[in-house]
């Protein structure tokens, strides 16, 4: 065990996966020399060497593309987009692709790639440096959709995400990369496995469902609301696609109450695709409807205004209140 | 480069048998059997001279949507390539990894930057025991010169200096839009300068020329001089698909003045004038492909559909349980278990 920053964690993870096969590569804008923006991979070309880890030419779907080359003839890449914003330019190759290829070739070519994406706020940056465009991912099939929250998960997961045949779209939680943890580096295979969700907190009344950055939140809300009276259970979904709906619907049927929050804006998003599948499967075990407190449905706005846009500790309590049918902690108003 | 009488006239086989099976798939198109095809008339000698040249036990070919000819010469299994075009399997249901053949690929420049990859990682991966790199070679066309892929891919090749071979079919036409109207500067191979990259454009219709061409692209390629350029000046003498109506864009006369000679009827001549071949073995070479098309079509209709179930296979490594119930949920409903 030793104490890290969650960047610092994938960049061991990295580290672990170039050493443990030489098929790894590592490919992205500036993460060679400089080691990336966010410096996720600080000194691996030093030690790996210009071929493992490649600066490439500025254009992404250059980088996914000629990744998929490499897939074909057995490499693993590892492809750093710089900012979220700018997956789009790789979009068509990630799912016309990426996404398909397994599927069109009956299962004769694979697709390990990872594609690692720093996002979501918090951090005031400029414009196209703060967007959660995961549910445009998770909505394709043939890719897997993970995200971390804390440095364990960081390391033990980009391992993961390396080692699998599928592509796994990985979402790195940015204005999370300096929170510290301990993390052991002598993780054994797939325990727990990249695919199941993680109760980070227990609890009896509701049921709070989030994913990387808003984890932290969650948990903030989860001891405020404690304070209050109720117990939240907090459920780090860790994996978007697929789901572990297993753990959820078994804490909704617990609490029966739900509110799942996330950045990306609410529309078509993973919040709604949780809200649906877990009213049908706890349709009778549920004492509200669904919660989701979520970004607004508005382009990400500048920076001065980021702070209204996030879901923070206050809405996601308000949204506790209106599921226990309690008067607003806050302004006193009714649920 | 001197090709013996025998490479000549196993060229002219292939182009034969291209013609033959090319012209079926269309009347099969119009008796049902295919939902669609993209017909390669006028693109033989391109399409032959280019495959002819790959080696299968090393090379990589990304092919498009018309790359009939090409897939032939490499000796890829017709019925199966043509499952595609029966709608059957996206991407044709032949074994990629052991027909050296990519799916096919139906986005336009979708995977010019894959056969970048490819070579890269051949680069990587070291030479042969020859001492030499195994090749990818990328077909594109020259409406899809436009895409912003194609411009990545040559740039990535170049600053990574992979054996690869961008092979262009100029045919003049991208659908409705000629040439002139898609291409800046007038050619792709000239573009290529621009990236540090050596290129050729070749008579696409003069099948030797367009071997000869695609040798030398491979033997710099393989030399690990970087990638090269080869567009071929061809003409798309049919339509651009069987749901297309070129009289829309193109009159028969126009077609006729710019289509020039037949390429299939150019090697013949060639080979008759150096007396390489005679009558029978013409008149052989047809009946050969007439039958060969016809086995293919026996293929073709006892290919029968796909299992439904196979609808949800090989979407990940490991199905997902989501999947499974949706699975579970169709079965039961199409077929009341
Ligand atoms: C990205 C994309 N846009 C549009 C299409 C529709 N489309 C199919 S073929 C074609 C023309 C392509 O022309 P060209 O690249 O010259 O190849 P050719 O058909 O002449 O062989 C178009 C517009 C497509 N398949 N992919
Ligand atoms: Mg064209």
């Amino acid at each position: 065990m030793s104490s890290m920053t969650l960047s610092r964690a994938i960049n061991s993870g990295l580290r672990r996966a170039l050493e443990d096969d030489p098929k790894v590569l590592l490919m992205g804008e500036d993460i060679g020399t400089l080691g990336g923006v966010f410096r996720v991979t600080d000194g691996l070309q030093k030690d790996f060497g210009a071929h493992r880890v490649m600066d490439t030419p500025l254009a992404e779907a250059g980088i996914i593309g000629t990744a998929v080359g490499l897939a074909y003839r057995g490499y693993r890449p590892v492809c750093e987009i710089q900012f979220d914003g700018f997956i789009y330019p790789g979009f068509d190759q990630i799912i016309t692709q990426v996404a398909k290829l397994h599927y069109r070739t009956g299962g004769a070519v694979k697709m390990p790639l990872t594609i690692r994406v720093p996002f979501g706020g918090g951090i005031g940056a400029v414009e196209h440096h703060s967007e959660s465009p995961e549910a445009y991912f998770a909505h394709t099939a043939g890719l897997r959709v993970v995200s971390c929250s804390n440095p364990q998960d960081a390391h033990t997961m980009i391992r993961q995400a390396v080692a699998c045949d599928d592509p796994v779209m990985f979402f790195e939680p940015k204005r999370r990369y300096w929170t510290k943890g301990e993390v052991d580096e002598e993780i054994t295979g797939q325990t727990p496995s990249i695919d199941s969700a993680a109760i980070v907190a227990a609890g009896d009344d509701v049921t709070l469902v989030t994913y990387g950055p808003l984890v932290a939140t969650a948990r903030d809300a989860a001891i405020a609301a404690s304070d209050e009276g109720v117990s939240v259970e907090v459920i780090d979904l860790r994996s978007l696609s697929p789901i572990d709906f297993a753990t959820v619907e078994a804490s909704v049927r617990k609490t029966g109450r739900l509110v799942v929050t996330h950045e990306a804006s609410q529309f078509g998003g993973i919040g709604a695709e949780i809200a649906a599948s877990i009213t049908r499967r706890c349709f009778y075990y549920l004492e509200a409807a669904p919660e989701r407190v979520t970004g607004f449905d508005v382009p990400y706005p500048a920076a001065e205004l980021e702070d209204h846009h996030l879901p923070d500790l206050d809405r996601m309590l308000d949204a506790v209140d209106r599921v226990m049918d309690r008067h607003n902690s806050l302004s006193g108003r009714e649920g | 480069m001197n090709f013996s009488n025998e490479t000549l006239k196993e060229l002219y086989r292939l182009m034969v048998s291209v013609r033959h099976v090319d012209q079926a798939a269309v009347s099969w198109q119009r008796q049902g059997l295919l939902p669609a095809y993209a017909p390669e008339l006028g693109q033989e000698a391109a399409q032959v001279g280019s495959g002819y040249v790959v080696d299968t036990s090393r090379d990589f070919v990304f092919p498009t949507y018309r790359e009939m000819g090409v897939a032939r010469a490499m000796g890829v299994d017709m019925v199966e390539y043509m499952s595609t075009h029966k709608a059957t399997w996206h991407g044709g249901m032949y074994n990629p990894v052991e027909t050296r053949l990519a799916p096919i690929q139906a986005v336009v420049g979708g995977s010019v930057l894959h056969a970048v990859g490819w070579a890269h990682g051949a680069r990587l991966n070291g030479p042969d025991d020859d001492g030499t790199y195994p090749v990818a070679m990328t077909y594109f066309g020259d409406g899809a010169s436009s895409q912003g892929d194609v411009h990545e891919a040559m740039n990535f090749a170049a600053v990574m200096a992979a054996p690869v071979v961008f092979f262009v079919q100029n045919n003049g036409w991208a659908i409705s839009v000629p040439t002139e109207r898609q291409v800046a500067g007038g050619s792709v191979a000239a573009r290529a300068a621009g990236y540090g990259m050596e290129s050729v454009q070749v008579d696409g219709d003069d099948v030797v020329a367009v071997a000869e061409a695609t040798s030398r692209a491979f033997e710099h390629a393989r030399a690990g001089k970087g990638p090269m350029v080869v567009e071929a000046m061809t003409y798309r003498r049919g339509p651009h698909s069987t749901s297309d109506d070129p009289g829309r864009y193109r009159t028969l006369d126009q077609e006729r003045d710019d289509a020039g000679e037949d390429p299939v009827t150019r090697l013949r001549k060639r080979l008759e004038a150096d007396g390489v071949a005679d009558e029978p073995f013409f008149t052989r070479a047809v009946e050969d492909a007439k039958a060969e098309a016809e086995q293919i079509r026996a293929g073709i209709e006892a290919l029968g559909s796909r299992p439904g179930s196979e609808m949800f296979e090989y979407v990940f490594q490991e199905s997902t349980p989501a999947l499974h119930e949706q699975a579970r949920q169709w079965r039961e409903e199409s077929e009341h278990v």
